[in-house]
């Protein structure tokens, strides 16, 4: 199994883009160490704008660029990128359609050690909650590339989220990415996992294991949280004996919401694995937090078997 | 045009702001009238535009981030020929062109979304920034702030950005007309001193009459020759100008005005010869 960084993979993304297209321009907000958006900047410090550790001015100065035909890709921390502008992305970005990428990296729980002030538990809440907006959380550094990209075709606002640590690899090299597309990455027949973002992993391993107990297991990678793809969503629902949701976010308003709306009045059992609104918290390590929110193949497992 | 020119047509602006509105409906006049002559300035005399083609990829940009006197900029692009002026009647009205706040993808000649206060200061940096980075392109940005908006933090780190980035193709005009939306700035939360904020923060100061044409004139044309950093034009101006009953009256912020108030606004723009 192949592990690799999502926001390295994440910043060489941009360079790529950078040479094949004259118009992206990239701001950062003092994190681009952090955010990678630094391997841009090292090689078109003419189209990097480091912006200070000003978050509301560097999301309506990429509107600015962007109305001159720039399709500006503004980064940092979730948490930051998402809360600190979240009226400069309202008013902005997203009433007129703006072609700006908001990035928010070091996403969920994985910058462990920083604590509940750089944890991102309701990122995809607030963005999904925006009209206009389309909404990605990709599974792993493959599928991320191909978001990023998607995102510099695609002309207008979208949020990007991007976990700090290592993932392992779940899509080959030439996977295509398709915008509201839910990929069935394993078929099964007696419950779905509908996971984004890192959990897709950890559903695969729960399948797996739960197949060794006799229980057929679909997994479902949701990546675009919006615009959802909610017949995809009824359809692989209605053939199984139950339902689970999966995200490292709170239940409130990510893909447990999105999924148990698209499924109301359909009388199917669902559980919901998330943060249950609470804050995050430090952590020697970001495996640790995960078993602490629950957030593991174990706790799959068990929604799995209460539902079967 | 000529100054006596110039100085008509903000008398007009403003009196197609008072007929836009009409009585009994709510509207920014005191914000737009203290700006209707720098605004005529830099329709009618400063910026290379061109109605026919909003989209001219050389045009001069105006943005204004204090969005509510949004009114004002309307009846200047009417008056331009944006839109038939039959769309300025139907100001705010279901379905209009025109809406309470500037909405770019409605209205020919609208730069950016405004409205949400300290942001079109930024949006107008990115624009600047953007503009020079296709170094063939040297259009100039200019920017309309209201002093109360100052005191949004947002403002001062575009300020920042600006010098920052050299971004000399921005001229920022602050309609300094001392007064917010519920009262005087400098008794309600003070954004003073001004001209030492911007100067420390980089930028090219130049303080005028904001209703002196000739001064209006002049630090535009000034500003534009400054190199190495972005300016900004201290324009000393009297909310609700040109409207005696809303003249330095912060009721008049966004005020109504009665069938009689209407009425006698009209006949005093109207002599002063508008139209
Ligand atoms: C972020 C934000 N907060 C509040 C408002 C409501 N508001 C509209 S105009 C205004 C006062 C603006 O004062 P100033 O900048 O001095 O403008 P002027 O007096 O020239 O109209 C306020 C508080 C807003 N539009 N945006």
């Amino acid at each position: 199994m192949r592990m690799q960084n999502q926001r390295r993979v994440y910043g060489e993304t941009l360079v790529e883009l950078g040479r094949e297209n004259k118009n992206i321009v990239v701001l950062d907000a003092d994190l681009s160490k952090s955010t990678m958006s630094c391997l841009f900047e090292q090689e078109f410090p003419e189209r990097f704008f480091e912006m200070g550790i000003a978050e509301a001015n560097m999301i309506s100065f990429a509107v600015g660029l962007s109305l001159t035909g720039k399709i500006a890709f503004a980064n940092s921390f979730a948490v930051f990128s998402t809360g600190r502008p979240f009226d400069q992305i309202r008013q902005g970005v997203a009433i007129g359609k703006m072609n700006v990428k908001i990035i928010g990296s070091s996403a969920g729980l994985s910058d462990f050690g920083d604590g509940a002030t750089h944890q991102s538990v309701e990122d995809i809440a607030i963005m999904r909650a925006i009209p206009n907006m389309t909404v990605i959380s990709p599974c792993d550094a493959i599928e991320t590339k191909k978001v990023v990209r998607f995102a510099a075709e695609y002309n207008g606002p979208v949020y990007i989220r991007v976990s700090r640590n290592d993932v392992p690899d779940i899509f080959p090299e030439d996977a295509r990415f398709v915008i509201g597309k839910p990929v069935v990455l394993r078929e099964g027949k007696d419950i779905t996992v509908f996971a984004t973002g890192t959990m897709v992993y950890e559903a695969l391993i729960a399948a797996d294991r739960l197949s060794g107990l006799g229980i057929s297991v679909r997994v479902v990678n949701v990546s675009t949280l919006k615009p959802l793809d909610e017949e995809s969503i009824i359809r692989l629902s209605e053939d199984v004996k139950g339902i689970i949701t999966v995200e490292e976010h709170s239940i409130i308003g990510g893909l447990a919401s999105a999924v148990t709306y698209a499924l109301r009045g359909k009388g199917i059992p669902i559980k919901t694995i998330g943060i249950n609104d609470e804050f995050g918290q430090s952590a020697n390590t970001y495996d640790e937090l995960l078993v602490h929110y629950g957030l593991t193949a174990d706790n799959i497992i068990e929604n799995a078997k209460a539902l079967y | 045009m000529t100054i006596p020119q110039l100085e008509k047509k903000a008398k007009e602006i403003r009196l197609t702001i008072v007929k836009m509105v009409g009585p009994g409906k709510q509207g920014h006049f005191g914000g737009s009238c203290s700006i209707a002559d720098v605004v005529a300035a830099l329709y009618f005399y400063k910026m290379r535009h061109d109605p026919k083609n909003p989209k001219w990829p050389d045009r001069d940009r105006l943005i204004f981030s204090k969005g509510h006197a949004a009114i004002a900029q309307y009846a200047a692009l009417g008056m331009c020929g944006y839109f038939p002026e039959k769309e300025l009647w139907n100001l705010k009205e279901l379905g209009s062109m025109l809406q309470g706040h500037p909405y770019l993808h409605k209205t020919p000649g609208i730069e950016a979304n405004t409205g949400s206060l300290g942001q079109g200061l930024s949006m107008s940096c990115g624009i600047a920034a953007g503009l020079k980075i296709d170094k063939n392109r040297a259009p100039r940005v200019y920017c309309i702030v209201g002093d109360g908006e100052l005191a949004e933090g947002q403002i001062w780190e575009a300020a920042m950005s600006a010098s920052f980035y050299k971004l000399d193709n921005l001229t920022t005009i602050l309609d300094y007309n001392k007064l917010q939306a519920t009262g005087r700035i400098d008794e309600r939360l003070n954004t003073n001193p001004v001209r030492e904020k911007w100067e420390a923060f980089g930028w090219h100061t130049i303080e005028i009459n904001g209703h002196d044409m000739n001064e209006i004139v002049e630090s535009l044309d000034s500003a534009e020759k400054v190199k190495g950093k972005p300016s900004i034009i201290i324009a000393h101006t009297i909310k609700g100008k040109g409207i005696p009953f809303a003249e330095n009256n912060a009721a008049f912020h966004n005020g109504v005005m009665t069938q009689e108030q209407y009425e006698t606004a009209l006949k005093i723009l109207s002599e002063q010869g508008a139209m």
